[in-house]
């Protein structure tokens, strides 16, 4: 279990973008629904990242940033994060709470945020459910709007333990008329990785 | 500050007994430990993610855990001719950035939010390190839910605080 940066095949990565593929068109077609617009993904990234650079995913620890952050319990356990830039972020937060834009976020603004990124994680991990038959049920959302690095780092803690890698799968999404643009995280647990690894038909002998 | 800034990026840590700046980009539950003899002018910085080695099986990079990388970062201090009662310490960061309705996080439960305050329980590890090595604890900017950067300047022992929405200070 030690190193997985060598013990996870390209047929292995491929069937873990698979599930980036599945999950994400799952959820863009939820968030086009929302704002009624064409939702563009992405072709999905699933690496094993060292932890000193999983913040360079979205341009740098200082990066400001909104992230919603769901825990995923279950027959797998990790972690979703929807992370939008912050221009983004205000943009999205204008349409879903119809409010007008403003330098900061208002109470309703962040809550209608939380709530996307709480839908977007549920239509994902249901995809992602059906795909493996696992049974993984999202947390509440949790918010914050500050450093990249900040709001990543007490998720490494999680789903890092014992590993200087943590394995990342991520789509960026593009929702051209508004000028938004995110990207929607999956970090499976390391434990969990075997069993997922095992009902998508590519374990290791 | 000096143009050049040496990054620690998390788990890792640096001693040095050059002048500069070392800094610690977006910390949220991590840690910095500025650890200073001044007068040797010898510093080091660490980028802790986790409280305790002991609490792990498979150790990884000391730089991680707050024990490990404070012990070793004084090692090397006074391998470089630091003395081990002049170095004092500061220490920034530790907060916790999502707070989830519901959601109880017991102290070192493993399961489901046992690290949503693992920033709380990294303060709280690196204070009894310091306590148990003798360090003296000089300035802190711990806690509460938002980011900080951290300078380090290894030439005077400043360290410079920069967060996004609660200004800047100075340790």
């Amino acid at each position: 279990m030690a190193e997985y940066s060598r013990e996870l095949t390209p047929l292995q990565l491929d069937a873990l973008k698979e599930v980036g593929n599945i999950g994400s068109g799952n959820a863009a077609v939820a968030l086009s629904a929302m704002v009624d617009k064409k939702v563009l993904l992405s072709v999905p990234r699933a690496t094993l990242i060292p932890l000193v650079k999983v913040s360079d995913l979205v341009g740098g620890a200082e990066t400001p940033v909104a992230g919603v952050y769901l825990h995923i319990t279950g027959d797998a356990s990790g972690s979703m994060l929807l992370l939008l830039e912050e221009k983004s972020a205000y943009e999205l937060a204008k349409i879903m709470a119809s409010g007008k834009k403003g330098e900061e976020l208002s109470t309703v603004e962040m809550s209608a945020l939380q709530e996307t990124g709480s839908i977007l994680a549920g239509s994902y991990l249901n995809a992602l459910s059906q795909l493996t038959n696992l049974l993984l049920r999202p947390s509440v959302p949790g918010f914050a709007l500050d450093m990249a690095g900040a709001i990543i780092d007490f998720i490494l803690v999680e789903i890092s333990q014992s590993e200087d890698y943590v394995l990342v799968i991520e789509t960026e999404f593009d929702i051209s008329a508004h000028k938004i643009r995110g990207h929607l995280v999956l970090f499976p647990d390391l434990g969990s990785l075997d069993l997922i690894l095992s009902r998508l038909g590519v374990s290791a002998v | 500050m000096t143009d050049e800034i040496i990054n620690v990026g998390v788990s890792e840590y640096y001693v040095t007994n050059n002048s500069g700046v070392l800094a610690s980009y977006g910390l949220g539950s991590c840690v910095g430990i500025a650890l200073y003899d001044e007068a040797k002018k010898i510093g080091g910085l660490a980028h802790v993610m986790l409280p305790d080695s002991k609490a792990i099986s498979r150790k990884g990079s000391p730089g991680r855990f707050a024990d490990t990388a404070i012990k070793s970062m004084v090692e090397e201090m006074v391998k470089l001719g630091a003395r081990k009662n002049r170095i004092v310490a500061k220490v920034v960061g530790g907060a916790q950035m999502f707070t989830i309705p519901g959601a109880t996080n017991p102290k070192n439960v493993p399961g489901p939010f046992a690290s949503l305050n693992i920033g709380e329980r990294n303060v709280e590890a690196t204070k009894k390190v310091l306590r148990e090595l003798k360090i003296k604890l000089v300035a802190e900017d711990t806690g509460g839910n938002h980011g900080r950067t951290v300078y380090f300047d290894t030439s005077n022992g400043k360290v410079t605080v920069t967060s996004i929405r609660h200004g800047e200070k100075k340790l």
